[in-house]
């Protein structure tokens, strides 16, 4: 089956972003296709990658890539979403004149309709929020 | 996009109040997106999502933008169907009466306004959340 999986919270104050990324695992892990995960509202925090949380704790935002990484994972994190709280990839800061980004790996920006075209291109769209 | 295949049932779901957080402005922000796609598009309010439809909003208050106005432009977005749980206004003392005019023009009955806010029970929700392909909670 075709999974898209919605993030809406970002990481640690909600267990959304947890929960999210265990069902991406056992989606894999089960063998079936996820078409994209879509970071939404304070969700899109889970693609900064200036985020240090203390060592015995785990790294969402790297969890995140590393998952990405090795299952070529799409990973989206809204624009407009993105732009409010402060996450921007190389193009967006140069565009917007702010003085660095902060994306993470395996993360890209794009627009909402990415999250539609999701929900029509998925057997099953799956929201992790609030 | 979909190319040949059959539009899907998108329902956004509403369920907080419009300006202690910032749910049902992206929710609205999604909902205007997703006009583009032509899909079969309709909106759900209940639990404090009721508010979100309040007649006369200032929000010069709260420093916010007040933006009510972009549910009554919905129509011109081809998004024609509001449900409005009953109990959810009831609960909270409202009722149809305190909620904006909302309407969308039919242009098959030579452009008549047609309401877009459609009142229905909890179970009928419940029915109308299950016949969905797509559902979006905010």
């Amino acid at each position: 089956m075709r999974f898209a999986i919605v993030v809406n919270e970002g990481p640690y104050t909600h267990q959304a972003s947890d929960s999210a990324y265990r069902f991406a695992k056992a989606v894999l892990e089960k063998g079936h296709e996820i078409f994209r995960v879509f970071f939404y509202h304070d969700g899109v925090n889970n693609g900064t990658r200036y985020t240090v949380p203390p060592q015995d704790d785990r790294n969402l935002q790297k969890l995140w890539s590393e998952l990405a990484e090795a299952h070529k994972l799409d990973l989206v994190v809204c624009i407009a979403a993105a732009q409010r709280r402060g996450v921007l990839d190389a193009n967006e800061a140069k565009r917007q004149g702010k003085d660095g980004d902060n994306i993470a790996p395996g993360f890209r920006i794009s627009g909402l309709g990415q999250l539609i075209e999701a929900g029509i291109e998925a057997d099953r769209l799956v929201t992790f929020g609030d | 996009m979909s190319g040949q295949r059959a539009k899907k049932k998108f329902l956004y779901v509403n369920r907080k109040a419009p300006y202690g957080s910032i749910y049902a402005l992206e929710s609205l922000e999604v909902v205007l997106i997703g006009a583009a796609f032509e899909q079969e598009v309709s909106l759900a309010f209940l639990d404090d999502g009721v508010y979100q439809l309040m007649a006369g909003q200032d929000t010069a208050g709260v420093g916010m933008k007040n933006f009510s106005k972009t549910y009554k432009a919905l129509g011109d977005y081809e998004v024609r169907k509001l449900y409005v749980e009953t109990e959810a206004l009831a609960e909270r003392g409202l009722s149809l009466a305190d909620l904006q005019e909302i309407t969308w023009e039919d242009e098959e009955e030579d452009y008549a306004e047609k309401p877009s806010i459609l009142l229905v029970d909890r179970a009928e929700m419940t029915r109308l959340i299950a016949a969905q392909d797509v559902v979006l909670s905010f």
